[in-house]
């Protein structure tokens, strides 16, 4: 008889019984080897519907899918609920224009040094957004590590003890083996989940150049999986190399080809943060008139993510960025005047 | 905020904050760092006394040797010629599998056995001020073989009787907390740094107790900024001053923008 010793009282989201979450990959998930090219357009329209659970990969201003996350708003999807994981930028923006109204939070409404995030604060200070579970960092990835492996949870020894524990959707029992309290994670299906790589063939094969963080997890997971790819590659790409594969096909359901598909997010090797943009929406942010005028500036007047980076400064702001990259140009904290 | 001048002119309270992090940590020792402080203070480490000290990222970057301040823990920095640029999943199993030393975090509430708040100001459902909530402090808290805890507003209002939401573990409710709950034997809080003095933890009752005073800063001070009780031993040490090549690295090399230390 398992003794449980205590439970989370945060909302259990996106968990499925194993074997549930098992035919639903038989059923849904094909190992085909098709062309699954598309826009960012056509990605969420088909795999992001309002209420859905969804995970950005990455980490939160790092190697994040800027053109899914826009796309989202363009297309005004509501009632979302978020991992809010290691969430900064993407979720900042997506629970500041009204798409997410619930929360998991292990990191969110923050903008690390940058301070915090006044918009999506303020929608959970007024009650507009929720958040409906508490976790850690490690909580969450362990979540997807539950889930990748196909199993109901993951024990651990994080949150014993703690309010971050009593809030989250975990469960502590007794350890068989050793008699100890460990803490039991519960699995994480996103419905839907979005990572940025640096290339990718067409059916999905990707490749990414940093740390992981938790996309290798993550993306093993998701029920659906959109990647954004600075380019698209061949399939010879893939197979010359087979030990760099990060994401396999078949785990995806689209490919969409976004140079620069990070901006104003890091992608690593490639170019820094765009410092002055986050600035610009760190200060507009501060008021919900702010926020709107933001979101009508760089989201609601353009329909493509080129048209969008020719706002943010075009070919003269993205070399700047590569160089900030490589060092080749000093740190700037417009955030930091700006305050 | 003490002034550049309380303090003498040579150096500002996050610099001396810095240095005094960067005091603790030891050579070939492993820590796990979040942004702002607890990461220059790694790096003046790394420049200064501890040139081989292992630096560990949550999000994977493994014993980088970094070339400028981080904005993120996940960005490119922390793996900059690293010794691997690996997953969160690897970092934060072998903290729980007992490679890390040493997890060095910011605190916006403390209590006295070093519990630690950064979810909530006032009720969870409705806060008055939400915070980001844990991120990785729950996994450094628990896992870090000696946790370190710097902050540079210690008063009534940060040194509390009681956090609000009680997000990383410190001693829980005092000696034996941590096991109980399940929480790996013999870990928990070190040091607790503010611009005030340097705290440990009296062994016997897991309580705050004041390790050295700052030469700027009077026991009455400690006393008026805090909202609970911290043991004060017979003897006080002073704490270190830095020293004008710790000052120049932070300066010149670590933070030359001053995004953290300020100008």
């Amino acid at each position: 008889m398992t003794e449980i010793l205590g439970e989370g009282k945060g909302e259990l989201i996106g968990w499925h019984d194993p074997d549930e979450a098992r035919e639903w990959v038989m059923k849904n998930k094909s190992r085909a080897l098709k062309d699954k090219n598309m826009s960012a357009a056509e990605a969420v329209s088909r795999f992001v519907p309002d209420g859905a659970f969804i995970a950005s990969g990455g980490f939160g201003h790092v190697r994040i899918s800027m053109a899914i996350v826009y796309e989202i708003i363009r297309q005004k999807k509501r009632q979302l609920i978020m991992a809010g994981k290691t969430a900064v930028h993407d979720l900042d923006l997506l629970v500041g224009a009204g798409c997410v109204d619930r929360v998991e939070a292990a990191y969110s409404f923050g903008h690390e040094l940058r301070g915090l995030s006044p918009a999506s604060r303020r929608m959970v200070q007024s009650g507009q957004c929720q958040v409906v579970a508490e976790t850690s960092n490690a909580g969450y990835q362990w979540r997807f590590l539950a889930a990748m492996m196909g199993i109901s949870f993951m024990p651990s020894r994080t949150l014993l003890g703690t309010d971050t524990g009593k809030y989250s959707s975990c469960k502590v029992i007794k350890d068989p083996f050793s008699g100890k309290p460990v803490n039991l994670i519960p699995a994480a299906y996103p419905d839907v989940a979005f990572i940025h790589v640096h290339r990718c063939d067409a059916y999905g094969n990707a490749q990414i150049d940093s740390i992981l963080v938790e996309d290798f997890e993550l993306s093993r997971c998701a029920r659906r999986l959109i990647i954004t790819t600075e380019k698209i590659v061949d399939n010879e790409t893939i197979r010359k190399v087979p030990w760099r594969t990060a994401i396999p096909f078949f785990v995806v359901d689209a490919v969409v080809e976004v140079p620069f598909g990070s901006h104003p997010c890091e992608m690593p090797g490639m170019y820094y943060y765009d410092e002055e943009h986050i600035a610009e929406w760190l200060s507009l942010s501060k008021t919900d008139e702010g926020v709107d005028d933001f979101l009508n500036k760089y989201v609601f007047s353009v329909d493509n993510f080129d048209d969008y980076l020719k706002l943010c400064g075009g070919a003269r702001k993205l070399n700047y960025l590569k160089k900030r990259e490589h060092f080749k140009v000093p740190m700037t904290a417009p955030w930091r005047e700006k305050a | 905020m003490l002034k550049k001048g309380a303090l003498g002119t040579r150096y500002n309270l996050r610099e001396y904050l810095a240095f005094l992090g960067a005091s603790v940590l030891e050579d070939e020792r492993s820590v796990f760092v979040g942004t702002g402080l607890p990461i220059i203070a790694a790096m003046l480490a790394q420049k200064t006394h501890a040139p081989r000290l292992l630096i560990l990222f949550e999000a994977g970057g493994m014993g980088p040797q970094l070339p400028e301040l981080p904005i993120s823990v996940g960005e490119s920095r922390t793996y900059y010629r690293g010794i691997a640029a690996s997953s969160m999943h690897d970092v934060m199993s072998l903290s729980q599998a007992g490679y890390v030393d040493y997890g060095f975090l910011g605190a916006a509430q403390i209590d006295r056995y070093g519990n630690i708040n950064t979810t909530v100001i006032g009720n969870h459902d409705l806060p008055t001020v939400r915070l980001p909530g844990s991120g990785g402090a729950n996994d450094a808290g628990s896992f870090s073989q000696r946790l370190i805890i710097i902050t540079s507003n210690q008063s009534k209002r940060t040194f509390v009787n009681r956090v609000d939401f009680l997000t990383t573990a410190g001693y829980l409710d005092g000696p034996g907390g941590r096991e109980k709950a399940g929480l790996p034997r013999g870990s928990g809080p070190y040091r607790v740094i503010t611009q005030l003095g340097v705290y440990g933890f009296d062994e016997a009752t897991k309580r705050l107790k004041l390790v050295s005073l700052h030469p700027h800063a009077s026991l009455d001070e400690i006393k008026e900024n805090s909202g609970f009780d911290i043991i004060i031993p017979a003897k006080i040490e002073r704490s270190p001053e830095p020293k004008e090549p710790d000052l120049r690295i932070l300066r010149e090399e670590i933070d030359p923008a001053g995004i953290v230390l300020g100008k």
